[in-house]
């Protein structure tokens, strides 16, 4: 299912002419890869990693992928505020956000 | 003894947080400090170079060690990385001085300038995984933000289109990194090669994770099938940020990191080998002939970064020592010579307002410092001896021949000569064709610029001249690094 998320947002990305849906899309895609990231850590039917006297046979979710996609989850808000301030500019210059419309520089 | 280590990335974060509130108070000289800090950092990569202590040097952040905590790493390759890097930031540093004079908002510009210098040293540095991505986008974000300080509606656009190639790019190396820890449940490097050893020939899952990273670093360093971003990125930015993207962030933040990983810690195998030879003669070909028909000055820069980066793949995939550095040498040869050129490209376009090649022409009579330093480069880029591109360049083409690939060895033949060919032909346009007077009014660029252009100049034809004990002192070591593989990595985590 992760990568059908994945593929949802890699195409909205990719294939959308709307600015906005593009933006919209690289959520997806980016909460696609933190759900891949956490499933990673995952064991069926473990525990949140909290280690104290009495359990020390208990199995344990990997709590470092966790800490990994708060980093990822910063990297990707930023990435997506910058994003959305570019596509003011752009609708600023070009009063639209068909990317069809928005091609001044020649490929 | 390795805490030195941290002022690589720490003196540039520092710089850029100190610089908003520095503009508060000064009106001026806030622009100094880029500068100062870039020259103490290269200052430092030069002892580091010349007077090397026992490599490697292993950092352990908050002292937890290897495995565990978060490890960076100095040895002759990454030294060699901090060098170019640095000093080629240095260079572009004192050149922004004046340049950026024409934009409001400067302390913006250095803020992000030094941002993207600490996340090209972090990259250079770090041997954790998750660690590397992270300064990468680092790295990555300040860029996207960088090209389009201009906010013009070309750049804005140029803009937009490098940040959502570069997104997918960074969730491919993301994804990639999931997969290798979910195989080797470690992010350290040095832990993972190890692992990766031990559990032996199951080659197919990394040989997916290796076309992961291929995808997403050959997004980051605009090889062929990737490259759609990369002419219209480069040229929209401001000339020094051109200057480093072109000259340093595609390589670091891209080839750098690819070969790290796939050499150090995949160990090259065939299959990868071949994949990259393929990438880079692909790159080498197209980039050259799409850039044949430009007539934007900085476009067809930004198309012969995408050729010259093919020669540095073509080197490195070979795997054989001299092949390893050949594409070494050629990646600090072609920072030097192209951010030069963009320098270049960049003070004509300060001084005319127009960077199209039919509207140029008689330069060199009023921008003597301009012509002559754009004419080193281009003879660098071109191969001309004694300039550094032409030795690289043969070494690259010999190691081809003698790893049995004549068919790339003369690829790379015939691309260098049509290299020549349009280099000729941004000379003739742009500094020696007689053109009714119509630039007799423009001014040489100022100081500072020419100090800077003329600077890399005199690199560009020093390290030609000093070809080899440079070779021997410098590249090769850094070579050795990444065909020792990855059983370099383990003796580190084992010593």
């Amino acid at each position: 299912m992760d990568i059908v998320l994945f593929l949802t947002g890699f195409y909205a990305l990719l294939m959308k002419r709307n600015l906005i849906k593009k933006v919209i899309g690289f959520g997806i895609m980016e909460y696609a890869v933190n759900l891949f990231l956490i499933l990673v850590g995952y064991r069926s039917s473990g525990e949140a990693p909290i280690l104290d006297n009495k359990a020390s046979d208990m199995l344990f979710v990997d709590p470092l992928p966790q800490a990994l996609i708060l980093t990822s989850i910063v990297i990707g808000l930023g990435v997506t505020a910058l994003m959305v301030g570019l596509c003011i500019r752009i609708y600023q210059h070009y009063g639209t956000f068909d990317i069809a419309e928005i091609r001044r520089l020649r490929g | 003894m390795t805490n030195f280590l941290v002022i690589f990335v720490a003196l540039p974060l520092f710089a850029a947080f100190a610089l908003p509130v520095m503009a508060r108070f000064l009106k001026r000289g806030f622009d100094m400090l880029s500068a100062v800090v870039t020259g103490i950092l290269s200052l430092c990569a030069l002892c580091i170079i010349f007077n090397p202590p026992a490599f490697p040097l292993v950092y352990s952040m908050g002292s937890w060690q290897a495995p565990f905590g978060i490890t960076w790493l100095l040895d002759s390759l990454s030294a060699f990385m901090l060098l170019v890097v640095n000093g080629i930031t240095f260079f572009v540093s004192v050149y922004s001085i004046n340049y950026m004079e024409q934009y409001t908002g400067k302390w913006k510009y250095y803020c992000l300038f030094m941002l993207m210098l600490a996340g090209l040293n972090g990259v250079v540095l770090s041997a954790d995984i998750f660690n590397l991505y992270v300064f990468l986008e680092i790295t990555a974000i300040s860029s996207y933000a960088l090209i389009a300080f201009g906010t013009g509606a070309e750049e804005v656009e140029a803009s937009f289109k490098y940040m959502v190639l570069g997104s997918v790019a960074s969730a491919f190396i993301l994804i990639g990194i999931g997969f290798l820890y979910a195989k080797t449940s470690t992010l350290n490097m040095f832990d993972m090669a190890n692992v990766l050893s031990a559990t032996g020939a199951s080659s197919k899952p990394l040989l997916f994770v290796s076309s992961l990273f291929i995808v997403g670093f050959g997004l980051k360093s605009a090889l062929v099938p990737f490259h759609a971003w990369l002419p219209d990125a480069h040229p929209s930015a401001p000339a020094p940020i051109s200057a480093m993207l072109s000259g340093l962030v595609i390589k670091t933040i891209g080839i750098y990191a690819l070969v790290r990983i796939v050499f150090n810690v995949f160990g090259i195998n065939f299959v990868t080998s071949q994949l990259l030879l393929a990438l880079g003669g692909i790159s080498m070909f197209v980039g050259v002939i799409l850039a044949i028909g430009q007539w934007d000055f900085k476009r067809l820069l930004a198309y012969h970064s995408i050729s010259q980066i093919g020669y540095v793949v073509c080197g490195i995939a070979l795997g054989t020592p001299l092949g390893v550095a050949g594409g070494i040498f050629h990646l600090l040869n072609h920072s030097i010579f192209k951010s030069l050129l963009f320098l270049n490209a960049g003070s004509v376009e300060y001084a005319t307002g127009t960077r199209d090649l039919k509207k140029l022409g008689n330069l060199q009579e009023v921008m003597p410092h301009t012509s002559w330093t754009s004419l080193a480069a281009s003879l660098s880029i071109a191969g001309i001896p004694p300039f550094c591109g032409f030795w690289s360049k043969l070494v690259i083409i010999i190691a081809l021949f003698q790893a049995d690939r004549p068919f790339y060895a003369s690829l790379a033949i015939l691309v260098g000569i049509i290299t020549l060919g349009s280099f000729l032909k941004i000379q003739k346009y742009v500094f020696y064709r007689k053109v009714k007077e119509k630039f007799s009014k423009i001014k040489e660029a100022p100081a500072l610029m020419c100090l800077s252009m003329a600077g890399l100049a005199v690199l560009c034809f020093a390290v030609g001249i000093f070809f080899k004990p440079f070779f021997g002192k410098v590249i090769m070591p850094a070579a050795e690094i990444l065909i020792a593989g990855k059983e370099y990595f383990i003796t580190i985590l084992g010593g």
